[in-house]
Parts: structure tokens; sequence; C-alpha cells
């Protein structure tokens, strides 16, 4: 078998330093990560990728549009591949791939803060000052990242992002942060890849004392961080972050420029694509953020001008090749903000936060799709009479449900406290089937 | 002046008691410590109301310890020398010590050496760089909000730290700035918060918080459940904002042709009467300018900002008797606290109010009292905290306190240090420390600190959203962990080009053991032990005629331990 083709490195000349170093630390299992190879990675695992629309996007000119009231704004709803559900007129391609995507139209969140918001969707939990609970991509990464034996690389890579935490789950379940051209900073030169070895036996001959000298979590923590770091390093996993990289072993092709067209010339459209490349390498879970939806003012010529047009590529280009690569049913996606934009229209023609009727879009998954589930009423003030309200649990238990994560998971808070997976959310009954 | 020494609240008698009580040996540096904080200030008399106030150290670690008897654990012994004076330069001053500078405090056989060395530290150039780094990290994040100078904002705190300026003097001036961000840097402040026209929502929200330690975002919108700030109170206080104004200019580039940034300043912007706001029922409110039952009139010509100053800075002896310390000086003390021991007496520091009861009341109100009778005076509050027993503690906890553990979330109890991260300033000014890069004169000061934000800027990101917040990836996490290891910073660091620590160390005279013991002085702050010392040797010789890379990949290591990252 060929090893570590892509990056130059005299693979034998590393694993002669390693070796001394594999014998003090455990973690770092090089031989059976050699084992890994395609066809073990392939379909059968379960991901997710999450598009974050950090700033809080207006659900109501975007997913469950308002014509007639007095809060509709400036965009007409057009039909879509799924039979009476209704999307904005600028997300056209998004339409299209509908029969492959849902909306879940009542939420009801309560936290119109940024940073409670972002906590309280990431999380499912509402923020607490006595403990810090783990973003759910974290709690992929601890389910199902751990497992994933042949998977080298962070089990949790957020594109653009930088808010999420892993909070008692560990430092190593944190996400790995990469911005969108996929640039990993500080990769070793030939020089440190050579000495790396000898100085992670030295590291870790220093380290020993102060680990085991009643100085609580952090010490232990943060080896487990460098471990990640160096199997990190030494991968040639790493080809998934750039597009331009081929690697046929696992499965990765060079992007042609066709494709990264498709997905859009933009931070966003290249992560999604990034985000792809990720999950077929077998990365459970990838964060990809577009930012710019604080919409206080001038929302209509952002929407239709800047943001939608974006964000349509991409939902579009990345259902429909997930899809075309038999990667859809397996690959959950989940479209969400901190929260919705008031439905009504301030004076400056923007829309401010608002967390008490909004919209989240699913896809893929094997997930029941083609369908809107839960409305709100005529104004898009509040949810709709008979109709349910839901919240951040409940879309990550929909997400749990379709990953294979039992929803009955508990974790251990560090003061041995048990939190429900999801805050006890329950998957969400019409999308399940 | 006389309130001030009254206040002060150290008086002869209780010097003597306060040595009374610590009698326990190990104690000793303690009280070594809190004489040096007398003798700075005429020996005052008791509170001229009620009974004699017991003398503030004392009454700190009185407060301190009823925790640790009421939780029934018991306290770590005091911490080393080599422990203590790492910490104590991290916090005062934001680095390491040099090996010199360690060596020196290590060989003094001054029993009050601790206390002498926070004033030496308190005096030092280093002390006022901290602070300002600090503090403009505070005011105007770290990232490149738009339109604001960082270079403005770092002028105006070094000088307010260099003269050690009254806290609330400090506040009053980026409360009431107005001007061109460079010539008057406290604009930059609100500069930061104006990065959207919002109605100044994002800077009242701001303000509340990092200055009065209160979070009242929420009630932008709607009462809040627990906080006993209402909404209407939140427009109450936005009103005081509504007179500012920014002017964004720009100039031609004669090289281009085009229009380009120039500068931003602060205008005043005529206001009158009062701001409406919408309720959740859809009705229309007016709020006035009122702040703490004091109300302030709408009309033309008074300047809201400045009347606002005047309430939130109450001046020393303006307090009612018995009533709540300022709160500007309560959130001071809380932060303050916090930079020190990693955690405040409230979690999170800058969420003051009924809602979320401060671990230590008593004793958040006294030293607020104090640092208002003591003029704000930032330096006698700092050097109160780091004078205090639970500071001299060991960061190793015993079986006794293993339950006093904030990181599980449960209430600290100050019973053993508690572990910091270094934040990427301290990490980068350390590295600098390390490995002798300051001595080869690079630049001034303001080339310095170009350098060091260039840097940071890997680790910022930036939400873009209208509260302007932003998170680092120099959080313990991938990122962080390869630029230690891979970096241009480490590999100058690790260098043996002439002029380099390492280079120095290798051709100074000395043996394997001598130098060994001064790669682990210059990056840990101690000597090896014995058992590290031959770890280290067998390591030395596994490099054959290669001694030279094991001494490298050896201080490559120190630099890259948990011990070095973690302020202990």
């Amino acid at each position: 078998m060929s090893l570590w083709t892509n990056y130059g490195m005299n693979r034998r000349h590393f694993m002669q330093h390693i070796a001394t170093a594999a014998a003090t630390i455990p973690a770092m299992n090089f031989l059976s990560h050699v084992q890994a190879n395609a066809d073990v990675l392939k379909s059968s695992q379960k991901s997710c990728i999450l598009m974050w629309m950090g700033g809080g996007p207006p659900t109501i000119d975007i997913w469950d549009l308002k014509p007639g009231s007095k809060n509709g704004g400036e965009f007409q709803p057009i039909d879509t591949a799924a039979p009476g559900v209704q999307i904005s007129e600028h997300m056209p391609e998004t339409a299209k791939m509908f029969a492959d995507l849902s909306l879940v139209r009542s939420m009801s969140t309560r936290e119109a803060d940024h940073g409670r918001g972002r906590y309280y969707m990431q999380t499912s939990y509402v923020p607490n000052p006595t403990v810090v609970h783990p973003t759910f991509g974290s709690v992929v990464s601890y389910e199902i990242g751990r497992n994933r034996k042949a998977l080298e690389i962070p089990a949790f890579v957020s594109v653009d992002g930088g808010a999420g935490q892993a909070g008692f789950l560990g430092m190593s379940h944190a996400p790995f942060v990469v911005d969108n051209t996929g640039r990993i900073r500080n990769e070793p030169s030939e020089e440190s890849r050579q000495r790396l070895g000898a100085r992670l036996t030295m590291l870790d001959e220093i380290e020993a004392g102060f680990m085991n000298s009643r100085r609580g979590e952090l010490p232990k923590a943060h080896q487990d961080v460098y471990k990640n770091a160096v199997n990190l390093m030494t991968s040639r996993q790493m080809a998934a972050f750039d597009v331009a990289k081929s690697d046929p072993m696992l499965g990765l092709e060079a992007e042609s420029d066709a494709v990264r067209d498709a997905y859009g010339r933009n931070g966003f459209g290249q992560g999604l694509l990034m985000a792809r490349r990720l999950v077929q390498v077998g990365v459970p879970f990838v964060e990809v953020n577009m930012g710019g939806w604080d919409l206080h003012t001038g929302v209509f010529d952002t929407l239709k001008n800047q943001r939608l047009p974006q964000l349509d590529k991409g939902i579009a280009a990345i259902t429909a090749d997930l899809k075309a690569r038999g990667m859809l049913d397996n690959t959950v996606l989940v479209w969400m903000g901190e929260f919705g934009r008031t439905p009504r229209i301030n004076q400056d023609v923007g829309r401010d936060h608002w967390a008490a009727s909004w919209s989240v879009m699913l896809g893929g998954g094997g997930l029941k799709n083609g369908q809107a589930v839960g409305a709100t009423d005529k104004d898009g003030v509040q949810i709709a009479d008979g109709s349910k309200a839901y919240l951040p649990g409940d879309i990550w238990a929909t997400v749990a449900h379709a990953m294979g994560i039992p929803i009955n998971t508990v974790h251990t808070s560090k003061r041995g406290r048990p939190m429900k997976l999801a805050n006890g959310g329950t998957p969400i009954q019409e999308l399940i089937g | 002046m006389k309130r001030r020494a009254e206040n002060f609240g150290v008086s002869v008698t209780g010097r003597k008691l306060f040595s009374v009580v610590l009698c326990v040996p190990a104690l000793m540096f303690v009280t070594a410590l809190s004489s040096a904080v007398v003798a700075d200030e005429p020996a005052g008399k008791p509170a001229a109301t009620g009974a004699p106030e017991v003398p503030l150290g004392e009454f700190i670690d009185q407060q301190i310890r009823q925790g640790w008897s009421d939780n029934e654990i018991q306290a770590s012994p005091v911490a080393g020398d080599e422990e203590w004076v790492r910490r104590v330069y991290l916090d005062l001053v934001g680095r390491i010590p040099t090996l010199t500078e360690a060596r020196e405090f290590l060989a003094d056989k001054n029993p009050r050496k601790r206390a002498i060395l926070v004033d030496a530290l308190l005096e030092n150039e280093d002390y006022v760089r901290n602070f300002t780094t600090i503090w403009t990290n505070n005011s105007i994040g770290r990232g490149a909000p738009q339109r604001v100078s960082r270079m403005g904002m770092e002028k105006f705190y070094r000088e307010a730290f260099a003269k050690n300026r009254p806290w609330n003097e400090i506040v009053v001036d980026i409360l009431t700035a107005s001007g061109h961000y460079e010539e008057n840097g406290a604009v930059n402040y609100i500069l930061a918060q104006m990065q959207m026209p919002d109605d100044a929502v994002q800077l009242t929200a701001m303000t509340t918080r990092l200055f009065l330690g209160l979070q009242v975002q929420c009630t932008q919108c709607h009462n809040h459940p627990f906080n006993k700030w209402q909404q209407d109170q939140f427009w109450e206080f936005n009103s005081f904002f509504r007179q500012v104004d920014k002017r964004d200019h720009r100039k031609l580039d004669p090289k281009t042709g085009r229009q380009v940034d120039d500068y931003s300043e602060v205008v005043w912007k005529e206001f009158t009467g009062p701001v409406y706001y919408e309720k959740r029922s859809g009705m229309m409110q007016v709020a006035f300018p009122r702040f703490q039952g004091h109300e302030v009139d709408p009309g033309v010509g008074v300047d809201r900002r400045a009347e606002l100053a005047k309430l939130i800075t109450e001046p020393a002896g303006t307090e009612p008797a018995g009533g709540e310390p300022a709160q500007l000086a309560q959130a001071m003390v809380n932060r303050t606290w916090s930079h020190f021991f990693g955690y405040g007496f409230t979690r999170p520091v800058d969420d003051m109010g009924p809602h979320n009861p401060a671990s230590h009341p008593e004793l958040l109100k006294r030293l607020a009292r104090e640092f208002v009778a003591a003029n704000y005076d930032v330096k006698h509050l700092v050097r109160w905290i780091v004078s205090t027993e639970a500071y001299q503690l060991s960061s190793q906890h015993g079986d006794k306190n293993k339950i006093d553990d904030p990181a599980a979330g449960e209430m600290p109890l100050f019973s053993h240090m508690y572990l910091k991260s270094m934040q990427a300033e301290q990490l980068y000014d350390s590295l600098i420390v390390a490995s002798n890069a300051h001595q080869s004169g690079n630049g001034t000061w303001s080339a310095q600190e170009e350098q060091r934000r260039r840097w940071m800027q890997q680790f910022v990101v930036a939400f873009d959203n209208d509260e302007n917040d932003e998170s680092t990836t120099f959080n313990g996490t991938i990122p962080q962990a390869l630029m230690m290891m891979n970096s241009e910073l480490i590999d100058k660091a690790c260098s043996v080009e002439r002029g380099s620590f390492l280079f120095e160390q290798m051709s100074s005279p000395g043996g394997d053991p001598q130098k060994i013991n001064d790669l682990y002085l210059a990056a840990l702050t101690r000597k090896p032990t014995k058992a590290e010392l031959t770890k280290m040797q067998k390591a030395l010789a596994r490099y054959g005629a290669t001694k030279l890379n094991g001494y490298q990949d050896m201080f490559w290591a120190l630099l890259n331990s948990n011990e070095f990252i973690f302020i202990h």
C-alpha cells in the first residue's frame, strides 16, 4: 500500500521518529489509521452539515412569505418541487430541490440576543452560569466521531465559525475552525515534520509531572488537543480541506471549475463544497457559516442583491451534488440562525431580532422531505392556531434520530448532573415518518 | 483626602491583629505583604460611624476563610516562590519573568520580597502595557471594527494607566468623549459600538455590561424575567446616548486620484425630549433620560452624556450611608478580582444583580466601598487583591479542597489558585521574553504593538452583527496547538542563531545540568526536579553528536508543555 503521497513527506523517516513517541502516547495510533481506505469510509456513515446563518436570517422573506400582509415585504412566493410548499422568488434553484428539503415553520425560541440565541440554537439549552453545554456538533463528535477509528481529522469542523464550544464533553470535541479557503495555518514545515517524533517524545517526558500534579482536568485536555493536532498534521485526509487536491484512495477528486462555479464562488458556496469533501472522508459534523444576516436596515435590497443569490446557489448545489453521489440519504442538512427577524418592517426598511415565530430548513438524511411542518399566522407574528411550536431541541432530536444517535442518550456534566441529549427534545414526527 | 485615609481601613491595631490571626508559619508571606499595603498609606482611624471596621486585608481573608469553613474544606498551602513569581508576572505585567528577573527574585532572602516585587511591578511599564491591552480588548474587541482606531484607544488607556488615573475619571472621559479618533482616543469605545445605525442600542447594552456589570440587552424588547431591569429602564438609559453621532471623513489619495478613508470622529447631535420604543403588545411608549431614580432634564441645552457620567461615576464621599456602593465600583472590583483568580464573585462577571447572587457578597461590597473611598485608585485595588491570603496559595488542590472546582460549575471558594489559560497576548509576550527577542531592540512601542496585533489577527473570528461580538481560535483548540508547534514565532524562539536565547546558553560555560536548569528556568520559571534532570540528560544522550538539536527540541517541548501555557 502506498502511503503519504501528497505532502512530499518522508514517511519512513517520520515513522522512525514517531515510533518512540507512539510508545508513550497510545492514542497516536498511526498504524491503525493507515488501514483506513475509501471503502470503509463510504456511505454507511451518517453525517450532518449545518448551514449557520449568523446574525439571524429573515425567514419571513425566505421560507414563510406573507403576501397580502402589512408585514409581507417586497418579495413574492413561488412554487417549489414540493406540492403546496412555496418559498421566496429569490430562491428559484433551491425551490427545484424541495423534494429533498423540508421546512419547520413554527420555531418559537424565546432568545433574541445574538449570543444567547446562538447558544440556545446550537446547544438546545439556555445559557446557565454553572455549566457550559456542548454545541450539537460536539455531541456528534463525542457520540459518533469517537467511534470512527479511521478518521484522523477532527470530527467537528467549522468553516468560518468559531463560537461553538464542547463544554463538559471536553476540549477534544471542540470545533476545528478553518476558513473557507481551506488553508490550514501553521502546517508544519518539512523540518518540523522530521523532528516532530523526537520533540513529542521530549514533550511527553516534560509534561507528565504537571499532568499528575492535582491541578484539575485542563492539563490533560491540553494533551488531548495536541494528539488531535498531531493526527491532523500527519493525515492524508487533510486533502479534503483543499478543493484543488485529489486523492483517489479517499475518493477525492480535484474539483473542476464547473463544480466550483455551481456551488458559487463565495465563502458560503466554497465552504459547502469543502463540507461535502469532509463528509466524503468521514467527518460526521461540518458547520458552514454564512454571515451578514443582521439586517436592521435595508433588508430587501441586501437580500435580493447579496444574500439570497448566494444562499440559493449554495443550498441547491450541495443538495444536488450529495444526491448525485448517493450521499444525500446519509447526510442531514440543517439550515438555521440564532433567531428570525421581526415580521414588522422598521423605519429603516429593516427587520429586527425575533424569536417568537420563525423557520428552520432541514433536508436529506433519509427524512420524509418535501413538506413544510407547522405554520405561523397570517401576519407571521405568532404560531398559527393548532400548529405545534418547536424548540431547538426538537430539531436536534430529529437530526439525532436521522444519524442513529439514540435520543434517550444522557450525558453527565462535570458536576454530575444528567444532561439529556438535545435537552430532551422530541424528533418531529412528520419528518421521521 | 481625609475620607480616603479613614476608609482605607487598615489601622495600626488592625495590623497587629492581622499578624496574630495568621500565625501559621507558612502564611508569613501574606503577613509581610499586608504590612506593605499599610506602609503605603497613613494609618487611618476607624470609620466615623458605628463600631470600628475590621481592616480591609483582614476582612478579605476572613470572608474567604468563612467560605472554607462553611464548606468544610481545607485550603491548599502557600505557593512556593517559583510558582508565585511566574503567576504574579503574568497577571500584573502580562508576561513571564525573564531569566534574570526570576533568578533575582528566587535568590532574594528578604521576607518581604513578595510585597516589594508587587510594588515594583506596579511601576513597571509592562503593567501599563498589560492593562492597556486588557481594556482595549474589552472596549473595542481584538478584531478590526470599522472606522475605529486601535492606536487611539491604546494611547488613551496607556496614558490613563501610566498616570494611574482614577477609574471613575477614565470612565467619564470615555462616556463623554467626542472628537477625532486619534486626537482623543477615548472616542474609539463609542465608535466601536456604532458599527450599525441602531439608535445607540449596542452602546447602551455594552456600557451597562462593561462598566456597570449589568446585562440589560434583553430588556430592549421585553421586561427581563429575573433581572430587576425593565424595558423602560433600557430605553431611559439609552436616551442618554441619543446625542451621539459620528462622522466618517474621507480624503483624496493623490496617487490614485480616488477617495479613501481618512479619520472618524464622534460629534454632538441635537436631541431633546423622549425616545420612543415599542412594547411587546405593539404599544408605543416614551422614555426620558433617567438613571437609578435620578431624572435629567430632557430639554434643550442639556448634555445628557455629561449628566449620565456624573450619575454613574459617583465620587468618593457621596455614596449614601449604608447603601449599595456605586455599581461602577462593584463592576470594576468584580472584573479585576476575576482577572487575578480566573473567576469573579458572579458568573459571568458582567451579569450582576439580584437574579445572580454573588459568591462573597459582603466582600464584594466592602472592596467596592473601599475602592470608591480610595478615589477609584486601580493600583490600590490591584494591590489589595494580590495581597490576599488566597492569591498566595498553590494551584495544587489537596484531598480536602478537591470539591473547590469552579471549572466543573461549582461556586469558587478560592481555596487554591485556579488554572488560567494564557491569553494570546500573554503568550506572545512570554515567548518574546523566553527567547530573548526583547533584547534585540525591536523598535518602538507602537512598532512592537503593531507586530503583535498583526500576529493576533490569525485567531480572531468576527461575527459581523450589531453586537460587534467576536470569538478567538486561541482557545486551547487545534489552531492554537498548530501555532505552538509549527509557527515562525516558535521557530524563532528555538533558533540557535547569534543573539538568540539558545545561542547565549550554548556558548556560555557550564555543563549539561546547568544548561538544562536554565532552560527550565527560562520557560517554566523553575528548576527541574532531580528526576527531570536525569530524564533530560538521558534524552540529550539520544541525540549523540547533534546535541544542539536536542537542546532545541527540549526548549520546543518546554514551550509546548501544559505547564508553560497555563498560569498556575
